[in-house]
């Protein structure tokens, strides 16, 4: 059996090579005749989380869905695992990278476990639908995303956080260590994203590379250890967290005025809106010259970054 | 509930040789039950008529064991119509689960989506415009050939139509009872500036009758329901995850434009042959599907009992329509009557839980 299921202790093998795992190569991409993404090149790091942000309409969904290939590209290639995806079959892609959708919606009734054991069709085939493989990778799953008490319970009768976890459990069950999740936070209060960003950063310690969209910016630079700050269709920037995120690059990706501030809870800078109102006297006047956190110095900008840089 | 260990529940794996799937013994429970329901009302109906046949005579002679007179009785004259209803049913039923699924909405039926009714249009206009001339051709072949083209043309056009990067369930019912209201239209339209004598020809045509069958005229129906059947039986497989949404299918592996495409061709031909071989019988390709999910607690129409639902419905309609009323009526007339009714039913006692 050549895909197995992934845990923490049997990763590994897969780290070994170094190098991006996924990477996208001159990628034109659009709906119709209007290109949203014109001749994009991005590495994913990998064993890390990568987030992209940007502005509302700046590519980054257009971006994982082409990635995952749900986008297939006008121009340019995909790469996964050193091999054009478009050569690749759907079925091996699957074996290979898990994806959850935004606000994915399961059929009236059908139980959690049974969503998650949907994971493992890209393992089984029309004579072989159930085996006693599947029936323990599924256990594992819904154990690593702690939903095994609920393996029971329909899924729509769970709250948006708990049902986000089930979704996670399922790409699990595809028995890949690369995730690419798009807005896994959508329509979750903020104590409910933090739960499944929390997920995400377990599932990650135990080996998984992880992509994924955020709208939310300081969740994405609390949990994120490689962001891509996406523009009208290009990378405007990327690197750590505390690399890119400044007052500067804010005004200039998303027009917004903020400050930069040390987190006090965490190692990571903190974004805090200035915005118009019940701000303090002196705030409000001169964008990009707040207090910048960190090594802004170091934080790389180009239109375009070269794929090379994560293949050292 | 043992505090200490929590282990879910997967569901369990059966193994018959090289092939392994899961064993949900609910489902398989229902539909054996289902299946030998829909045999005994097969018998019953046989059994039913001028000529009274009892139970085990019926099923002797289905065996190849009966007497002479009960066989020429059955296989000649009652057998093509019960065939004919088993295979509609099945045809109907098995059709709407797919639509209904495709569409993740229990409304997209092909009565709904325009496929029967563009099959009762065109076969109407058969029957109407070219008129006693050539009533032989309209008896059998012509009737069948334009029942298909009318319920293809009509499914393929609202499909396409509905296309816009993808499919969406509510663009499709939308463009469906558009294209079965147009259908409708022109099939009155039709009636009206017809002779009288076609008329009451396609009137009873068009309520869903499965009178006056012939083996000649369900042969077809037969062989082609047959051929569809086992193409969605190959690709039923990668089906199953689509179900979660296109895009979560894709993820999983599954090529779905093609998956989609295949099985929706499929579901128009059902439903076509089904019009073709007993008019546009109403309400099976709707409730059939509901009723067997409900029946075997299942998320989403479950294929093969959905397809004994609707024999049993269908067959059972007939039945009734032939034996437990003191007027005949058509075979349409009593499958809404108790289609409609026993959905209810399943709804409000699912409401009442």
């Amino acid at each position: 059996m050549s895909a197995e299921y992934v845990t923490g202790n049997e990763y590994g093998a897969h780290t070994s090579h170094g190098g991006s795992r996924l990477a996208a190569r001159g990628v034109t991409v659009g709906y119709g005749s209007r290109a949203v993404i014109d001749g994009l090149d991005v590495a994913i790091p990998p064993g890390v989380i990568t987030t992209i942000i940007g502005p509302n309409g700046c590519g980054k969904s257009t971006l994982l869905r082409t990635l995952t290939r749900l986008l297939k590209p006008a121009k340019g290639t995909v790469v996964l695992d050193g091999e054009d995806v478009a050569r690749l079959k759907t079925r091996d892609v699957a074996k290979k990278l898990g994806l959850l959708p935004q606000a994915p919606v399961a059929p009236e009734g059908l139980t959690v476990s049974d969503l998650v054991a949907r994971g493992r069709h890209p393992h089984q085939s029309w004579l072989r639908q159930w085996s006693s493989d599947d029936a323990g990778v599924v256990e594992r799953a819904l154990a690593m995303t702690g939903v095994s008490e609920l393996a029971d319970r329909p899924v729509d009768s769970l709250s948006g956080g708990q049902r986000q976890r089930v979704w996670i459990s399922m790409t699990l069950a595809q028995g890949t260590d690369l995730l690419l999740l798009d807005e896994p936070t959508t329509y979750l209060d903020l104590a409910h994203a933090i739960d499944v960003l929390d997920l995400v950063d377990d599932l990650h310690e135990s080996g998984c590379t992880v992509v994924m969209v955020l709208h939310d910016l300081n969740l994405a630079t609390r949990y994120s250890d490689h962001l891509i700050v996406m523009r009208e269709g290009s990378i405007l920037a990327q690197g750590h967290p505390r690399d890119v995120i400044t007052a500067g690059l804010l005004d200039e990706a998303f027009g917004l005025r903020a400050t930069v501030i040390e987190d006090p809870v965490g190692d990571r800078p903190l974004i805090v809106p200035i915005g118009r109102t019940h701000v303090q006297a002196g705030q409000s006047e001169q964008p990009g010259q707040s207090e910048q956190f960190g090594h802004s110095e170091h934080s790389e900008r180009s239109g375009t970054v070269p794929a090379e840089e994560y293949a050292n | 509930m043992n505090g200490t260990e929590v282990k879910a529940s997967v569901a369990p794996g059966v193994r018959l040789g090289r092939m392994s799937f899961v064993w949900r013994p609910w489902v398989a429970c229902v539909t054996l039950l289902l299946a030998v329901a829909t045999f005994l009302v097969f018998c019953l109906s046989i059994g039913v008529g001028d000529f009274p046949i009892g139970m085990s005579r019926v099923i002797a002679t289905l065996l190849g064991k009966g007497e002479q007179v009960d066989e020429f009785v059955i296989m000649d004259l009652r057998m093509p119509r019960a065939l004919a209803g088993l295979v509609v049913g099945i045809a109907l039923g098995v059709s709407g689960a797919i639509t209904q699924s495709i569409a993740r909405n229990p409304l997209a039926s092909p009565d709904i989506l325009g496929i029967t009714g563009g099959a009762g249009a065109v076969s109407v206009f058969l029957l109407t415009v070219s008129g006693g001339a050539s009533a032989a051709v309209v008896s059998s072949v012509g009737m069948s050939a334009a029942a298909l083209a009318g319920g293809l043309g009509t499914g393929l056009l609202v499909y396409f139509l509905a296309w816009r990067r993808g499919i969406d369930g509510f663009r499709l019912i939308l463009i469906g009872i558009s294209a079965s209201a147009m259908a409708e239209a022109i099939t009155t339209w039709l009636l009206v500036s017809a002779d009288i004598k076609d008329v009451a020809r396609a009137q009873t045509w068009l309520v869903g009758s499965l009178d006056d069958r012939s083996w000649g005229a369900i042969r077809v129906a037969l062989w082609c329901t047959l051929a569809l059947l086992v193409v969605v039986a190959c690709v039923a497989f990668q089906f199953k995850p689509m179900h979660l949404g296109d895009e979560v299918a894709a993820g999983l592996g599954v090529r779905y434009t093609r998956v989609r495409a295949v099985l929706l061709l499929c579901a128009v031909l059902l439903a076509a042959v089904a019009v073709s071989a007993a008019g546009p019988v109403p309400f099976v390709a709707l409730v059939a599907p509901q009723v067997a999910l409900r029946l075997a607690r299942y998320p989403t129409p479950p294929m093969v009992a959905s397809g004994l639902v609707g024999a049993l419905l269908l067959t059972g309609a007939d039945l009734v329509a032939r034996a437990g009323l003191p007027i005949t009526l058509p075979v349409g007339v009593v499958t809404a009557a108790i289609g409609g009714p026993f959905l209810v039913y399943l709804l409000v006692r699912a409401n009442l839980r």
